[in-house]
């Protein structure tokens, strides 16, 4: 197998802005809406406020750290899954 | 170039799908057995499952040229139902000496209950015993930090499996490092929102600089893409990749892991 050879530099500000402003106001469309429907008390929608707060960080572990702040912190097996699907949020 | 997709639900794709990918470059496909979208109501269902898997879809590939390998176990979806679980563990051996049987998978965890846990220490006990590589799902969304720890630290008790032979699955940003420094490969799946972006998934590729890692699309019968790993591929090259390390993600990697398995040729 051959050893690991490092990308050629390319902008990636080139490559990837449009996309990401693209989400981020999608985002904030997102945020807006959900506000204007008074629906803004739902836990998602406060998990994904604490996890925007984490776009401020200084270093480049932020998609970790907003991974994280979804997760389920506890470390115990459940006593029963009463249900199959995953909701995106830890409840908390 | 030619790809390997080492996850994809192919019961649940049409032949239009497998002609895009054959068209792409795929030269071959992984399916690991799973859960079919609902509850099945008996061991007979995983049976005639395992057959489908096992006989048929191999030469539903191989009219495209594909080469079909598969994995068996009772998904953790359906692994809350210990009796159920037990029935179908039992009927897996005699499936494994099948042509193209590349191992136990994907078992793992779903919502990280202890019937699911059990479950799936009985199916490592069960590789173990077989000699078996072993491939693994971790839980969707907030489940997957906790599933993963608990995967890892169960693991931990069969010290006969040795973590190279051991898979990792939809690993994200949280978790990659736990499953690599602890030896294991680690697969990162490009799935629409619950899982990875191509440029997430080459991010990662890069701080870990391609070690023991794969990817994969994971198609199903949700939305999904199964061309997901020659368009990262596609994105590999505008973000400066070597052809030669493209080649690594996406077939020599592969190649390393499933080669273990005698069975695998390519």
């Amino acid at each position: 197998m051959i050893d690991w050879i490092p990308p050629h530099p390319v902008n990636l500000v080139d490559l990837g802005f449009m996309d990401s402003r693209s989400k981020l106001i999608d985002l904030a469309a997102f945020l807006d809406r959900v506000q204007r429907a008074g629906q803004e008390g739902d836990f998602r929608v406060q998990a994904l406020k604490n996890a925007i707060a984490l776009l401020s960080l200084d270093e480049p572990q932020r998609a970790k750290e907003v991974l994280l702040s979804f997760s389920d912190p506890s470390t115990e097996p459940i006593a029963k899954a009463t249900m199959q699907g995953a909701i995106g949020a830890h409840r908390g | 170039m030619q790809y390997i997709e080492p996850h994809g639900h192919m019961v649940s794709r049409t032949t239009d799908d497998y002609e895009r990918m054959a068209l792409a470059g795929c030269q071959a496909i992984c399916e690991p057995a799973f859960w079919a979208g609902f509850d099945r109501a008996s061991a007979d269902g995983f049976y005639d499952y395992f057959r489908q898997i096992t006989e048929y879809e191999p030469k539903r590939a191989a009219r495209f040229g594909i080469k079909h390998y598969c994995w068996l176990c009772i998904n953790p979806k359906e692994a809350e139902d210990i009796k159920l679980a037990e029935e179908v563990l039992a009927l897996i051996p005699q499936f494994l000496d099948k042509p193209g049987v590349l191992g136990i998978g994907e078992i793992g965890l779903n919502k990280n209950s202890r019937n699911e846990l059990r479950v799936f220490e009985q199916h490592v006990q069960l590789a173990q015993d077989h000699d078996q590589l072993i491939l693994i799902h971790t839980p969707h969304l907030e489940d997957k930090l906790k599933g993963t720890r608990l995967i890892v630290e169960a693991l931990r008790n069969f010290p006969k499996i040795q973590p190279k032979r051991v898979i990792i699955d939809h690993v994200e940003e949280h978790t990659i490092d736990q499953v690599l420094d602890h030896g294991f490969w680690a697969g990162i799946t490009l799935y629409p929102e619950s899982k990875c972006t191509p440029h997430r998934a080459i991010d990662m590729l890069e701080q870990r600089q391609a070690e023991r890692i794969w990817m994969n699309s994971a198609c199903d019968w949700g939305i999904s893409d199964p061309l997901a790993v020659p368009k990262t591929m596609q994105e590999m090259r505008k973000r400066g990749w070597t052809p030669a390390m493209i080649r690594r993600i996406a077939w020599d990697n592969p190649r390393a892991f499933m080669g273990q398995c005698g069975k695998f040729g390519l």
